[in-house]
């Protein structure tokens, strides 16, 4: 709780620091000339989709929006999976204080509350989102849980224009656990990689549906585990969704 | 003499709905709006006294570009009403707002007494709903300019009006015909909606972004080209099409108010020289501007009269005006053509002796890209850059000070730069550094923080370049470096010192700023001494073109003509470019001086310039 009360009271807090009105060197009772830092949002479902696999047919969401000025902003991210009609295995929630540290790189700072699956979690998180030369998209994060777990996460992608509305998406994302947390069915070392490539139509901007292709593989401890528990270790499907932002 | 604030029609208009109203709004748009003829009136300027103008400032719905929009207009009307103004004779305008929030008119290149000058939070604070503000000045300049909102983003949404000062003096030059071609670029959306769609994506209206197709032969570059220039972009994480922020997949653009299917059309009678006053009045917009088959003389730049030069196609960015004489052949019609630099659509209009005749509007041509000397990469010592030219210690003299008097006839590679000749056939879209002005400057170890991407590691003294994307025309283009001022009133006293800055931002967030920091973040106005002399020096470190405006006082460009220096109020800066101008500090006051691209403006690309 304290994080997010920390992370609360720093967006809060941001806006107070903003300057008085020295800017135009007039008097402290006029108005600014413009727009005087207006704080804008953006959500973006990312992948927001359904597959038919050769092991499981899924579903999967990938939402992330952020609220705020140029340099500071407050990040939402939520991700999740299930079985196509059944209620999800695996869902997480992020709030996170972002700040911009250079030309296209964030560090960000937060909590992160898993949902699914029991034992749900908590987490501290500390990430670094942004872009890589080459325009790669890249977003990263070290997870401490409240049993002292620590993982880490790092998730690349890269549109590739095609026309200037068909874009080929790459998407790859791994996950890797420092220790062993036998209760979740995670071991030590890379826990799962997700290989995914998806070809979405702009209908408009804001509005892209889209056909792909995603690959899925546990490794080491966690596909050790969740062999133990009768799961599948693998599934590669073919992933039909929207991607959309508003 | 302008006078239209009929309360009990307005009343009507705004209960009216429908078709009807549509029809009688269009029924008040004034004839004079559309036609944009200048009449010199010779008494006007014997008469003494104060010339009154009443102004309202109202939101309605309006029928323009093909359908209907919200617009902020002036009188009813988009654009404005074109004021008449006579040097040495006052004016007074009452400026009324009839909508419910904030507005202000700021006059774009005149000199007057900075409480008149229109920016709400600098100069005044602003026209309150139900108010009225009444400016009062002298008039002491000739020439054209225009006026507009300077509140929020009024100005996208029609707020703006064409301005001609008639001199005192008799013309230099003589003239049948006078009329206004005002470009502006109209969205039916939200302006402010498009302000949220840059913020959140900076590249939401770029609709000619490289891709595969460009990749795998449609374009003009080989496959192996197109790969290297598309990874070397990629790379730095930017975009070699990121020419105009907001383009025409949004924009309608308009000539005089109309579109082009509009066809605003001048008229002229045989053997008649027509004056043409080319104001950009756009929120966002070059334009490539030509009259195919009809060459143009530009006898003035931003209102001020320059020694004629003779070419055959202009760029200008928003704010900047130049005005022209052509002469066309007996019974023949031309089309005035307006590209937006980007290419992504265009304003036309027609000249002709012919009511309702128009001639063919030449297809668009290929949008050009960035290249490497935009991005200021620093490629000396490889045979990539022709122009590897020794840095030069003096910044402001360079090597242009030697330029021949009439160069626009000539290719560049002719201008005594000491330039390899010039390649036609040189890869363009890799950068042709055959065409590249000098390199007079590195950049230093500053790079201005995170909200600004990159810097030009090498700053160009590009004042005798073409604009982008007409490097390789084979007709005359408009440079700088051809502007001479005409009238001989040259402060020679040496600037005392120098000030420099550097033009930074942020594309993909949309940042915009100067040294780094946004208009909120500064901690005071720059200060010039009231009467001195000084050197403004300004670095481009974007990829974009952006055209810089100071209030209240000229800018006189140094592109290398000595005394002859043309004065301007708005100075396009291309990227990589360091340009210097001279400013006598003769007005005391607080001044607006940014970027006049709306948007950029808006977040940040701003600062006031404090005169005591």
């Amino acid at each position: 709780m304290k994080l997010y009360t920390a992370t609360i009271a720093l967006v809060v807090l941001w806006p107070a620091s903003a300057h008085a009105y020295e800017p135009a060197g007039t008097p402290p009772d006029w108005d600014p000339p413009m727009d005087m830092q207006h704080a804008y949002w953006k959500v973006l479902a990312d992948r927001f989709e359904a597959g038919i696999g050769d092991n499981l047919d899924g579903y999967v969401w990938d939402v992330q929006g952020w609220y705020g000025g140029d340099h500071n902003r407050v990040w939402m991210k939520t991700e999740g999976e299930g079985e196509l009609g059944s209620s999800p295995e695996h869902a997480e929630l992020q709030l996170l204080f972002s700040r911009m540290f250079a030309p296209f790189w964030d560090w960000q700072i937060g909590v992160r509350q898993d949902l699914e699956p029991n034992p749900d979690r908590t987490h501290l998180v500390l990430g670094i989102q942004g872009v890589v030369p080459y325009q790669l998209e890249w977003d990263s994060a070290l997870f401490v849980s409240d049993e002292g777990d620590v993982s880490a996460r790092i998730e690349v992608e890269y549109d590739l224009n095609i026309t200037q509305r068909w874009v080929l998406q790459p998407h790859f994302e791994i996950n890797a656990a420092f220790s062993d947390d036998r209760e979740l069915g995670i071991g030590t070392g890379v826990n799962n990689t997700e290989l995914g490539l998806r070809v979405r139509y702009h209908v408009q901007r804001e509005i892209a549906p889209y056909l792909g292709v995603s690959w899925q593989q546990l490794y080491g401890g966690t596909r050790d585990f969740a062999q133990d528990d009768g799961k599948s270790t693998s599934n590669a499907s073919i992933v039909v969704g929207v991607r959309f932002w508003f | 003499m302008v006078k239209r604030s009929d309360k009990s029609r307005r009343d009507f208009l705004q209960s009216a709905a429908g078709l009807s109203a549509v029809t009688l709004l269009n029924a008040f748009v004034p004839a004079w709006a559309r036609a944009m003829q200048v009449k010199r009136d010779d008494a006007a300027l014997q008469e003494s006294g104060s010339i009154v103008f009443d102004l309202a400032i109202r939101q309605h719905q309006l029928e323009i570009a093909g359908g209907m929009g919200n617009v902020v207009s002036i009188n009813n009307s988009v654009p404005g009403p074109l004021l008449e103004w006579y040097e040495g004779r006052d004016v007074v305008l009452n400026v009324a707002n009839e909508m419910n929030v904030d507005t202000s008119i700021h006059w774009h290149g005149i000199l007057l007494p900075f409480e008149m000058d229109g920016v709400p939070g600098v100069t005044f604070r602003g026209i309150q709903p139900s108010t009225t503000f009444r400016y009062q000045f002298p008039v002491r300049q000739s020439g054209t300019y225009w006026y507009h909102s300077h509140s929020g983003l009024q100005e996208q949404s029609g707020c703006y009006g064409p301005l001609v000062v008639h001199p005192r003096e008799p013309d230099p030059t003589t003239y049948d015909r006078d009329y206004i071609v005002m470009l502006s670029d109209w969205t039916f959306e939200d302006p402010h909606r498009v302000m949220r769609n840059l913020k959140k994506m900076g590249d939401y209206y770029n609709y000619q972004q490289f891709s595969l197709a460009d990749l795998y032969g449609t374009g003009d570059m080989s496959r192996r080209e197109a790969w290297k220039m598309k990874l070397a972009w990629d790379q730095m994480r930017m975009m070699a099409t990121d020419i105009l922020d907001v383009t025409g997949s949004t924009y309608t653009y308009l000539m005089n108010g109309l579109h082009p299917a509009g066809n605003w059309t001048g008229l002229f009678a045989p053997g008649e020289r027509i004056r043409l006053r080319f104001i950009n009045g756009s929120a966002m917009s070059y334009f490539n501007v030509r009259i195919p088959g009809l060459p143009m003389t530009v006898i003035a730049a931003d209102g001020q009269n320059v020694h004629a030069v003779e070419t055959d196609e202009f760029q200008f960015g928003a704010a900047e005006t130049y005005d022209v004489i052509v002469e066309p052949k007996e019974e023949s019609t031309y089309t005035i053509m307006a590209e937006a630099m980007d290419r992504s659509g265009f304003a036309a209009g027609t000249l002709t002796m012919h009511p309702g005749s128009r001639a063919a509007i030449p297809p668009l041509r290929k949008r050009p890209l960035l290249t490497m000397v935009d991005m200021g990469m620093d490629m000396s010592g490889t045979d990539m850059d022709g122009t590897a030219a020794p840095t030069l210690d003096d910044t402001q003299s360079s090597a242009m000070g030697e330029v021949p008097m009439d160069h626009s006839r000539m290719t560049h590679a002719e201008m005594g730069h000491k330039l390899p000749v010039k390649n036609d056939h040189a890869g363009h879209d890799m950068g042709d550094m055959s065409t590249a002005g000098p390199i007079i400057a590195r950049h230093g170890p500053d790079h201005h923080g995170p909200g600004n991407i990159g810097v030009a590691a090498v700053e160009r003294n590009r004042l005798g370049e073409r604009g982008l994307g007409l490097e390789n025309l084979d007709h005359r283009v408009l440079v700088y470096t051809d502007l001479k001022r005409l009238a001989n009133d040259f402060d020679d006293r040496p600037p005392a010192r120098e000030i420099e800055l550097h033009l930074t931002g942020h594309m993909e967030r949309y940042m915009w700023s100067f040294d780094g920091k946004q208009f909120h973040e500064v901690d005071g106005p720059i200060e010039f001494s009231f009467g001195e002399r000084l050197r403004l020096t300004m670095v481009n470190d974007t990829m974009m073109n952006h055209p810089i405006h100071l209030h209240g006082m000229w800018m006189e460009l140094e592109n290398g003509h000595g005394s002859q220096l043309p004065r301007k109020h708005t100075i396009n800066m291309m990227p990589a470019a360091r340009t210097s101008v001279l400013i006598s500090a003769d007005a005391p006051g607080r001044w607006a001086f940014h970027c006049h691209l709306l948007y950029h403006m808006d977040m940040g690309m701003f600062r006031v310039v404090r005169v005591s």
